[in-house]
């Protein structure tokens, strides 16, 4: 026990380690984002990403929940703060259409006391807010529905949502299908200020990235999230033992879509400019397969794969969209599109042959990383690492209650772990 | 009076009646069981007063209280609590907190540890595995910890639902043992079974459930010696049927 103890206070200084190395990785590269632009604007994005995907494993992973509304909370979430933080004096130009509504304005100017960082996340919460109101409406019929059929409805919630954004009725506060822009960005972004320019891009989303994964977190840990878990696993059972489903579907639901409204909020001010046409059921999807690369029911599952679908599909396989000559022979198939093509037999691959994800449903874990290592050198890996949630399917070993013999293996589903 | 009393109670699903309007007592720390073939409505009965399925007429009446058709929550809260039948471990919850789930409407932290090393006193082998998914674990283990999970809520009457099914004779032996420990500890426990012959061993008061109906009532052993329950539960052919 001891060293389990030891062990424990040992990932924790190399938590904090590694989060330190991120910050001054992360503040370095904010300073010099002129020349790293494009590693800054992907980061952003994971960033932003994977908080939508744990608040979406939340759900889909945790409680069992088959949500797919996602892109109509985050559409939520940014309409709400777009309209909030577009400065006053640009509003003109951005509604040239049917203009500002009176209401909205007089809004606008009450918040305008308000320093832009305070407004901003004034904004955000307002976001958040909103989509909580939506969430609990919506929840009360639709989270009576099982699997298929709650996914099905809560997908249409998302596309009628994008529909209402987008209606000519909303011209004056949405302002349609034309779209808002303007829209400040991350950390300071115009020049001649006291700060450089560049400062707070990537730390702003990182603090609000690591703020809201920890809670949910902290959820997901506490008494609240195990009643969560005890409903993905057994619903019955989970009634039986005094849990009231509709009420934590509900409070699942609602935590999930306050985040996500706020991380599609985060969006709005990644993008700049936003479209109701980019929150379609395809941004769901993206959503969805992040989780499912991470692994459903794990956090830092989520996280990695946030990273590394955004930073593939942006980044890293941007080679295949260009034209490609190799000694006077073109090669072939390598032209703009292709990026997806190969993007999506990726992901056939990970579906078929990684159904789990890259974490299963464990976390990572210094430990279980360290377990590696030492099972390399033929150690046995600590026993403590093995968290497994989500073991798919389930390994049921029959074994007789008794006699068992001792110190049998116990390092098969160490495997998980990473 | 009595602390447990069900009269009358009728439980129908979508027009085809499970129970046709049965009345038994539960009386204050005794072992009380049914007993009966499938489909004879006892677990619907555990079902029906747990508030997992409606009662469609007829009264529940706990520690003088109705509670019928009240919330399963609150049917925990007043310190009833079901172990269901097969199990139900939560397969991908370690041991331990399977066990928590059970104590999750109690708010005394200090109480739940105290609980939660009794149970393991109870049942050591979910000492050992505490870490692990239950999904894991054997039936038998599986069984203790539904068991222990039902203990968790710190019931006044515990209903199991056919513990020993499926298990081994080794471990249906284990199971009433560990029944009869936790009747030991003070509490009042509502068993069915199929397993007529145990269950009618170690039970103070029994009653015979047969489509929907109570048949017979009566004192443990004295069923055990009835005649025609032993033709229809006990597998003993003493008659020839013609």
């Amino acid at each position: 026990m001891d060293q389990i103890v030891k062990r424990n206070k040992y990932s924790r200084y190399l938590s904090l380690a590694f989060l330190l190395l991120a910050f001054i990785a992360l503040f370095w590269l904010e300073s010099n984002k002129a020349r790293y632009g494009m590693a800054v604007s992907v980061i952003q994005k994971s960033l932003i990403f994977s908080v939508v995907a744990v608040s979406m494993n939340l759900l889909n992973g945790f409680t069992g929940l088959f949500s797919l509304g996602q892109a109509g909370f985050m559409a939520i979430g940014a309409y709400v703060t777009a309209v909030l933080t577009i400065p006053l004096e640009r509003v003109d130009g951005v509604y040239y259409m049917k203009g500002l509504a009176p209401w909205v304005r007089s809004v606008k100017e009450a918040l305008s006391i308000l320093p832009e960082p305070l407004l901003i996340i004034f904004a955000l919460l307002v976001g958040g807010f909103v989509a909580g109101v939506f969430a609990f409406l919506i929840g009360i019929p639709v989270l009576r529905l099982k699997s298929d059929y709650l996914a099905i409805a809560t997908l249409g919630f998302s596309e009628i949502v994008r529909a209402i954004i987008s209606s000519p009725q909303l011209d004056q506060v949405t302002n349609g299908s034309y779209g808002l822009k303007n829209i400040p960005g991350f950390g300071v972004t115009k020049a001649g200020g006291s700060l450089p320019v560049g400062t707070g891009s990537l730390l702003i989303p990182f603090m609000f990235a690591f703020a809201s994964i920890a809670f949910i977190v902290l959820v997901i840990n506490s008494s609240f999230g195990r009643a969560f878990k005890a409903i993905r696993e057994d619903e019955v059972a989970a009634e039986a033992m005094g849990i009231n489903l509709l009420k934590h579907k509900q409070y699942a639901f609602i935590i999930s879509s306050v985040i996500t409204a706020m991380a599609g909020g985060m969006l709005a001010m990644y993008m700049r400019s936003i479209d109701a046409r980019a929150f379609s059921v395809t941004m769901t999807y993206d959503i969805l397969l992040i989780v499912v690369i991470g692994g459903l029911g794990s956090v830092t599952g989520s996280v990695l794969g946030a990273f590394i679908v955004t930073f593939s599909k942006d980044w890293f396989l941007r080679f295949f969209d260009a034209p490609l000559v190799i000694g006077g022979f073109q090669v072939p198939l390598l032209r703009i599109g292709f990026r997806m093509v190969v993007f999506s037999i990726l992901l056939m691959l990970v579906v078929l042959f990684y159904r789990k994800g890259l974490m299963g449903s464990s976390e990572f874990s210094w430990g279980g990383l360290i377990g590696r290592f030492q099972r390399r050198k033929g150690r046995p890996a600590p026993e403590h690492t093995v968290r497994s949630h989500y073991p798919d399917p389930p390994p049921v070993r029959p074994a007789p209650l008794i006699p068992d013999p001792p110190g049998e293996k116990k390092g098969e589903e160490d495997g998980h772990d990473k | 009076m009595s602390l447990l009393e069900v009269r009358d109670l009728r439980v129908s699903y979508g027009g085809i009646e499970a129970l046709k309007g049965i009345s038994f007592d539960v009386e204050e720390g005794e072992i009380v069981t049914l007993i009966g073939a499938n489909g004879a409505g006892k677990s619907t009965t555990l079902k029906s007063i747990s508030g997992l399925v409606p009662a469609a007429s007829g009264t529940i009446r706990y520690n003088g209280e109705e509670i019928q058709n009240i919330d399963s929550q609150k049917v925990v809260e007043r310190g009833i609590s079901l172990v269901p039948e097969g199990r139900k471990v939560f397969p991908n919850l370690t041991v331990k907190e399977n066990l928590l789930i059970g104590a999750y409407l109690r708010k005394n932290k200090a109480e739940i540890q105290r609980d939660l090393e009794q149970i393991y006193d109870l049942f050591p082998r979910l000492e050992e595995r505490h870490w692990q998914a239950a999904g894991t674990l054997s039936g038998g283990e599986q069984q203790m910890l539904a068991v222990g999970r039902g203990l968790m809520a710190d019931p006044h009457l515990l209903m199991l639902d056919e513990p020993s099914l499926g298990l081994a004779p080794q471990l249906v032996r284990d199971i009433f043992t560990i029944i009869e420990r936790i009747h030991d500890m003070g509490k009042t426990v509502l068993l069915i079974e199929q397993n007529a012959n145990a269950a009618l061993k170690i039970a103070n008061k029994a009653y015979v459930l047969a489509t929907g109906e109570i048949t017979k009532s009566g004192a443990g052993r004295e069923l055990l010696d009835d005649q025609d329950v032993k033709d229809a539960y006990l597998g003993v052919q003493t008659t020839v049927a013609g």
